[in-house]
């Protein structure tokens, strides 16, 4: 062989070899690919990383149980870095290029909306594993966390009762974006209904990323001092949780006197936290890592061990919340759904998912509505201990069917229970 | 509340019994209803004896076990209820720190019928800061009595008070639906201007401070940034990644003291200082060798750099510390607050802070103004030829000076680190502000540094308690913008031959 040649065919093999490197993943079909998107950076990198840690972990025991319909399964992590637009290209980026099965991602409303239609358009489907205000019902969104009369409303509604302190006067306080706006607007119409008077609700917002709470610290303890039971209910999101229950204990604001009650704060963001001045405020979710029962024991271990081995920062201290446990519920339906489809694809996955039930760690067989994307789920209420965990003083006795059309927006009465489309 | 009234009277009577408390109600603590709780704590509390006391203690403590060797909890109604009927219990405890938290907490929850006992207790109280609440306390509970002659004793009374639930109180009773004396109503209404005065005034306090604490926490992070902006000239949009070094130097103390010394944990703030000027002094003259030096001049090239920079900078972190927020931990002697007056209380964190800001405040003025390294900085910035004739070395200046100001960064972030989230991203969230008080001060002025943070931490503080945060922060934004269009050079102005340059 000649030395030109030589070079020229290295050349050539080199050429191939690239490129047959580079469409390989496309043609392998033995995986399914599923799409995980949620903030690794940014302000609700508190919030979202460990729901990417708990995707991956239910991946990984899926997989080591043979996978779904025979294949493993394939995560595709990408970080949206609490960016809205960028949580749009990057679901697009999942749907195109990556062709994923299905993906679990969003925290945050606005993330949501924003990608929404993109799920819309390439006929994707979203597990959204969060509380969030509803109004919203999407054909290709399942939505595993709580609607607000599996939270908000049950956690006002305790606040009200004699154990709850009997509140009169209500603080309403949250991040400026579409889920505190739209849940405050639901809990204002529902204390309108029960008596409360305008005068005796506060709403107040501050921008995202916001740490200094001195002002509105001072605000609620000057509305409180106006007579009558105060309540604050909290919609804070993100990691200005952490300044302003920082600000709460150094103010010397007293669960005994004016509890908080937060609806995006877990054992997650308490973290961070030192919660012995925050002994007594509350948190309504869907599940605590401090219910006891078989399932929740073997989710908590499960994810302790998952964290040791994944050498993820302070494992030693990691917790379970309810996001995670929605997380966790969504991907099993899922593979549920399409083992009863036998296809991913999303109509067949979709109505396949109707009626789908999964016995979920906050110790309830949970069932997805045959009809409105909404799980049937359990509602307790805790008070923070000092150790950073909560301690269920309140429980419904049974899963509750979500109404994400709340009834206390007018109109809402007239829609369907149902997303057009389906 | 009859308990506990009770229980008052007993107590000043001297009347304890003498017996082990009741395993049943000791048992009935542990009850799933909250109203068996309560009742059990009541019936124990009344019993007065010293075991009982430590049985109730032990359950606020979360220290007392039911049968199953379970902790008891409690929520927030049985919780009040135990404080209240504890604190009663310790108003004759003989430690005076003890009774003074004892009458605060009393204090929250005053009720009519404890007003006989309530007088007991004040005329037999010698503590003059205790005597004081009980004797307002006091007025409270009978400002309802039968007798208008009570009621109006009770008002006149009150008017010292700084409460604001005895404003709220004087309010309803200087309304004729709930009071039918014109006397007493008319007291009652005096006293009411009288608390509402001092309350608007403790408000106002509040509000200075907290604008003083934003002040202070601007200019911490616009410090540096007014030495290499404002005297050297560099637009440096890496600066607010210098205060998050600073930050992270000061969780890695954190870390260290932790590990190493944790006995002193408590201290590790102040190791941090150093480091963290340091740290953040040695990747600025990292920066200012490789980069800077090679763009004086050219602003637009600078701004494109040091922007590049910041965002190598950001990812840097994200590789070294992870993504997320990292925990900082105020020491103990930075957590809780000072309370002034009863409805203000300053947090320990901030007073600090403001502290620390006066404190490198004056370090940069006496290096800039009274050192030989500050008087070569401001000679190079006024005129770096004839500086550079006079045998100063203009080059080496520039680095140093474009370190001290990396560095006053870094201290910033020590700063941030107590109040804020320390992440990676935090210091874009800062960088806008920073260059906001060294435009808004005028270019080249530390003092118009120290004016301008101090001016927007106030504004700022005023807009958001009448608007909220969200139009605040923009109001401020519009007004600075308004500002500069009208005054370009900033509140104050350099003077002189070299300011064409």
């Amino acid at each position: 062989m000649q030395r030109r040649n030589f070079v020229k065919a290295t050349a050539v093999t080199i050429a191939l070899a690239a490129a047959g490197f580079i469409t390989q993943p496309a043609v392998a079909a033995d995986t399914i690919k599923v799409g995980i998107l949620h903030s690794l950076s940014g302000t609700m990198a508190i919030s979202e990383t460990a729901l990417k840690e708990t995707a991956l972990m239910a991946i990984e025991e899926i997989n080591a149980k043979g996978g779904v319909l025979g294949k493993k399964l394939e995560p595709v992590v990408v970080d949206p870095a609490s960016n809205w637009p960028l949580f749009a290209e990057k679901a697009r980026q999942l749907l195109t290029q990556d062709k994923v099965a299905v993906t679990f991602g969003c925290w945050t409303s606005v993330s949501r909306k924003s990608v929404n239609p993109v799920f819309k358009e390439l006929n994707g489907l979203l597990f959204y594993p969060v509380q969030y205000e509803g109004e919203e019902l999407e054909k290709n969104v399942f939505y595993t966390g709580a609607a607000p009369n599996q939270q908000a409303i049950p956690a006002v509604e305790y606040l009200m009762s004699k154990d709850g302190g009997s509140a009169k006067r209500w603080v309403l306080l949250g991040t400026d974006y579409v889920y505190p706006r739209t849940t405050n607007k639901i809990l204002r119409a529902f204390l309108k209904s029960k008596g409360v008077a305008d005068a005796d609700i506060m709403e107040e917002y501050t921008p995202f990323g916001h740490s200094d709470y001195q002002t509105i610290i001072a605000k609620i303890k000057k509305f409180a001092g106006e007579g009558k039971k105060t309540a604050v209910v909290s919609t804070i999101n993100g990691d200005s949780n952490v300044p302003f229950y920082k600000e709460l204990g150094n103010a010397g604001l007293k669960a005994t006197d004016v509890p908080v009650v937060a609806f995006s704060v877990g054992e997650e963001e308490l973290r961070g936290v030192d919660t012995k001045p925050l002994v007594g405020h509350l948190a309504a979710w869907n599940y605590f890592q401090s219910i006891k029962n078989p399932e929740n024991d073997k989710f908590i271990k499960q994810y302790r061990d998952w964290a040791k081995k994944q050498k993820l920062p302070k494992a030693e201290t990691v917790v379970t919340n309810d996001p995670m446990e929605a997380t966790y519920i969504g991907i099993y339906m899922w593979k549920q759904a399409v083992e009863k489809a036998k296809s991913t694809d999303t109509d067949k996955v979709i109505a396949a998912m109707a009626g789908q039930t999964f016995k979920a760690p906050s110790g309830f067989t949970i069932k997805m509505d045959e009809k409105n994307h909404h799980l049937h789920r359990a509602v307790f209420i805790g008070e923070v201990k000092a150790d950073g965990q909560f301690n269920v003083v309140w429980k419904t006795k049974g899963p509750v069917k979500a109404q994400p059309w709340s009834p206390f927006i007018a109109g809402n009465d007239k829609k369907k229970d149902e997303p057009e489309g389906k | 509340m009859i308990p506990r009234v009770f229980l008052l009277l007993m107590l000043l009577l001297g009347c304890a019994a003498q017996a082990a408390p009741n395993p049943a109600l000791v048992r009935q603590l542990a009850a799933e209803e909250s109203d068996d709780k309560i009742s059990a704590i009541q019936k124990l509390a009344l019993t007065a004896e010293p075991e009982a006391l430590a049985v109730l203690q032990q359950l606020a403590d979360g220290s007392l076990k039911d049968d199953k060797g379970e902790e008891i909890t409690l929520n927030n109604r049985v919780r009040r209820e135990l404080e209240g009927a504890l604190a009663v219990l310790k108003l004759i405890d003989p430690d005076v720190n003890v009774r003074y938290k004892a009458v605060k907490e009393v204090a929250t929850n005053v009720d009519a019928a404890m007003a006989p006992m309530l007088a007991k207790a004040r005329d037999r109280e010698t503590e003059p800061k205790i005597r004081a609440v009980l004797v307002e306390i006091h007025a409270m509970a009978t400002l309802k009595d039968k007798d208008p002659k009570i009621r109006l004793a009770a008002a006149k009374g009150l008017a010292s008070s700084a409460d604001p639930n005895t404003q709220a109180a004087l309010k309803a009773q200087s309304e004729p639906a709930n009071e039918t004396d014109v006397e007493v109503r008319r007291a009652a209404f005096h006293s009411y201007l009288a608390v509402k005065d001092r309350l608007t005034l403790a408000e106002n306090i509040g509000r200075v401070f907290s604008g003083l604490s934003l002040g202070s926490i601007l200019l911490l992070a616009a410090l540096g940034l007014a030495i290499t902006y404002g005297v050297m000239g560099v637009i440096n949009m890496a600066h607010g990644e210098l205060l998050m070094i600073g930050a992270y130097a000061t969780y890695a103390m954190q870390g260290i003291f932790r590990t190493h010394f944790p006995a002193h944990l408590d201290w590790y703030l102040l190791a941090a200082v150093p480091v963290a000027f340091f740290a953040a002094a040695a990747v600025g003259v990292l920066l200012e060798r490789t980069v800077i030096r090679w763009l004086y001049g050219r602003a637009l090239e600078t701004l494109l750099a040091t922007w590049g920079l910041s965002l190598m900078l950001i990812q840097a972190a994200r590789v070294i510390f992870g993504a997320q927020n990292v925990e900082v931990a105020n020491p103990t002697w930075m957590s809780g607050g000072l309370e002034i007056l009863p409805s203000i209380v300053l947090p320990l964190n901030r007073i600090v802070i403001v502290g620390f800001a006066l404190f490198v405040l004056m370090l940069v003025w006496v290096l800039m103004n009274k050192t030989r390294l500050g008087m070569f900085v401001r000679a190079v910035t006024q005129n770096r030829a004839m500086a550079g004739c006079v045998g100063v070395p203009t080059g080496r200046i520039d680095t140093v000076a474009f370190a001290l100001g990396a560095g006053i960064a870094g201290l910033g972030g020590v700063a941030l680190s107590q109040i804020a989230n320390v992440g990676p991203d935090m210091g874009q969230g800062y960088i806008v502000d920073s260059f906001m008080v060294v435009v808004l001060g005028g270019v080249g002025q530390l003092a118009g540094a120290v004016w301008a943070a101090l001016g927007l931490g106030i504004v700022t503080k005023f807009i958001e308690a009448w608007s909220g945060a969200v139009i605040a922060k923009i109001v401020v934004l519009v007004f600075i913008i308004m500002f500069i269009q009208k005054r370009p050079q900033g509140l104050f102005a350099l003077k002189g031959r070299f300011v064409e340059n």
